[in-house]
């Protein structure tokens, strides 16, 4: 077990520049999620950990070892592969022990570790089967014990959930989750799903076209958003984003203005911090739980700010509705009641959290967190 | 309805029947020939099997030494067999995973494949005569060797390219040097497809004709030319044809009697992909 440091890594292939200096300490025993679209740098900044992939300039230190010129098993680093990567000729057991008796391990500790291992995931049972009669989720399960059977200082997730379906995702998110707080390893966990990077992370990483757009706790990332791609990155129904304009109208204080008749007034303190910005466009942004109706918002803390609507789409999830009405030329989601709207068109007076509201300047597309 | 498709059953089994008579009766002959006495051999009407089963036609082989152009084509298909594989699957491994040589190198390397024998081998013949290799062991390992290896590595890199990756970077990270990942990871995944190619690569030295006919005098010669010395201006030695042809035959058989299973799996390996 160990902490990471990464230092100004810049790896490129061809001309694709996949990681632009990336500079990234993660904590031992910290879970730390990089996340990001498809071609954001994750899976080639974690094979870089690796060793799989040689940097091109900066430094990769595990523990207290600069690692660069290491070779990928004397870095002792156990890695799970998004295609499970299991050997089809060995049963369940060798597929395990492979690791341990590439390293030389005497054969009893093998069979007590492979035990171990294999009672934590639960495959105790099909130790002696091949992979191939094993079903998906088992699969991972396999692929897992590999990894936690070895005494690794490391554990790397290469997108291992990304092939099974929605409900064994969510069964090995939590076995995972639990195993990490069993273990207290130091995890680097390689996804795209936002959902995933939530729940799991200690920390996230967001990268973007191979840099970090934005690192911190999950709730962190969500509710202070450095730019509007972490934002409309994390939260699921995504974020809503209306046009608008800073205005400070008749000494009512600073306000947004979307469209011809939505003005949006600002809680005082943001509204003192933006106050030099008066007069210039902006993105308002506004997650769909932060429009609410009004029988809803009794008791909770906040800056509500009403605004007649007409709905123009209703979708029921249950406990929730999705309500969609137009603004500025916008189409936004509202999370919304149950019974908040019976069906479509009708009017309703929905309330916009202003004190969550993020506001973006639309030229550099980042949060303005005020002067 | 179900009769009739008992009857076309029937005539389809009985098609399959006639053809495989008419392929397999000169290979017959040639086999009863072998074991027969040189008055049956000469019979007439011929004899359609030998009345005793006799080995005098073998032992005359060997006696004369004759034979020995068995082992010489055993021991230089081999060699070169062994060879031209391990150099072959080492090579293809690097144009698999180091795309050495880029996209083309590939192509290039199994268009030397393409050359016909007869095109090259008087040149190298002269430059064999200039190196003093006529005739000699090595002189035709090396050059079944050079002619294998283009398919060898044509053959392993499909193999290989179709070794998931991430199979062997796994290895990589549990403690596996790139030798090790090879050995253990790859290996094991293209087995099939290495006995498969090594056939191929042993049969086409084993039944080369025109290198060994060129390259070889005396001491080193082969079984198929051997075989052609039996056939004289004025008589043709039918028994010792025929005995040689079983002798030279009979490796062939066992290895692809042994090796079906891997045979077959490897020759439709990589032919449907996932």
């Amino acid at each position: 077990m160990a902490r990471l440091r990464l230092q100004g890594i810049e790896k490129s292939y061809g001309n694709v520049h996949a990681v632009r200096g990336v500079d990234l300490d993660v904590a031992e025993g910290e879970f730390t999620v990089l996340v990001g679209p498809s071609g954001c740098g994750k899976s080639t900044l974690l094979r870089c950990i690796a060793g799989l992939e040689e940097v091109d300039a900066g430094t990769v230190t595990i523990g207290d070892d600069a690692v660069n010129n290491v070779r990928p098993r004397d870095r002792n680093l156990a890695m799970v592969f998004q295609n499970y990567a299991l050997y089809p000729y060995m049963n369940v057991r060798e597929n395990i022990a492979f690791g341990l008796k590439a390293r030389r391990t005497p054969a009893d500790e093998i069979e007590t570790r492979v035990r171990r291992a294999a009672g934590m995931l639960g495959i105790e049972s099909l130790l002696d089967r091949l992979p191939r009669q094993l079903s998906g989720g088992q699969r991972q399960r396999v692929a897992i014990g590999r990894a936690i059977v070895r005494d690794a200082r490391l554990f790397l997730f290469d997108e291992p959930l990304s092939n099974l379906d929605a409900q064994l995702r969510d069964e090995m998110r939590t076995e995972i989750k639990r195993l990490h707080q069993e273990l207290g390893k130091t995890m680097i966990y390689v996804t795209h799903d936002q959902i995933e990077a939530m729940t799991l992370a200690d920390r996230i990483v967001l990268l973007r076209e191979g840099v970090i757009e934005q690192a911190g706790a999950p709730l962190d990332l969500f509710e202070r958003p450095v730019s509007r791609f972490v934002a409309r990155f994390l939260g699921s129904p995504p974020i809503n984003f209306i046009p608008g304009r800073l205005v400070d109208e008749a000494g009512a204080g600073l306000a947004v203005r979307c469209g011809e008749d939505a003005v949006f007034a600002l809680p005082p303190e943001r509204a003192a911090a933006l106050a030099s910005r008066a007069g210039s466009d902006v993105i308002l942004g506004i997650r769909p739980e932060h429009i609410t109706g009004r029988a809803h918002v009794g008791g909770r803390r906040g800056h509500f700010v009403p605004h007649r609507v007409v709905i123009d789409l209703v979708q029921p999830t249950g406990t929730r509705l999705h309500g969609t009405f137009t603004l500025a030329g916008i189409e936004v989601l509202a999370e919304l009641q149950a019974h908040d709207v019976e069906r479509p068109g009708e009017t309703i007076e929905v309330l916009f959290d202003m004190q969550r509201a993020i506001i973006i300047d639309p030229t550099s597309d980042r949060v303005i967190q005020g002067d | 309805m179900k009769r009739r498709r008992r009857h076309s059953t029937a005539l389809r089994f009985a098609a399959a029947v006639l053809l495989l008579v008419v392929f397999l009766f000169p290979i017959y002959w040639l086999f009863m020939i072998a074991f027969k006495t040189p008055e049956e051999i000469f019979s007439s009407p011929p004899t359609w099997y030998p009345a005793s089963i006799q080995f005098d036609n073998f032992r005359g082989l060997f006696k004369s030494g004759d034979a020995k152009t068995v082992f010489n084509s055993l021991f230089i298909a081999g060699t070169s067999t062994l060879i031209a594989m391990f150099l072959g699957t080492i090579a293809a491994y690097s144009l698999a995973r180091f795309r050495t040589g880029g996209e083309n190198l590939a192509v290039w390397i199994i268009s030397q494949r393409m050359i016909p024998p007869i095109a090259i081998v008087f040149p190298l013949f002269l430059l064999y005569v200039w190196l003093g290799w006529v005739d000699t062991y090595h002189g035709l390992i090396l050059l079944y060797t050079a002619f294998n290896l283009p398919y060898v590595i044509w053959m392993m890199r499909g193999y290989i390219e179709d070794v998931p990756l991430e199979l062997e970077e796994s290895a990589l990270v549990d403690g596996c040097t790139r030798w090790g990942a090879l050995l253990k990871v790859v290996f094991p995944m293209v087995r099939n497809g290495l006995f498969a190619t090594a056939v191929f690569t042993f049969v086409f030295a084993w039944n080369d004709f025109i290198f060994a006919l060129v390259m070889t005098r005396s001491e080193v010669t082969t079984y198929p030319v051997q075989v052609t010395h039996y056939f004289g201006a004025q008589s043709n030695f039918w028994a010792k044809i025929a005995a040689m042809s079983v002798l030279g035959a009979a490796p062939v058989f066992l290895a692809v009697a042994f090796l079906q299973r891997y045979l077959v799996r490897g020759i439709s390996l990589g032919a449907v992909k996932g």
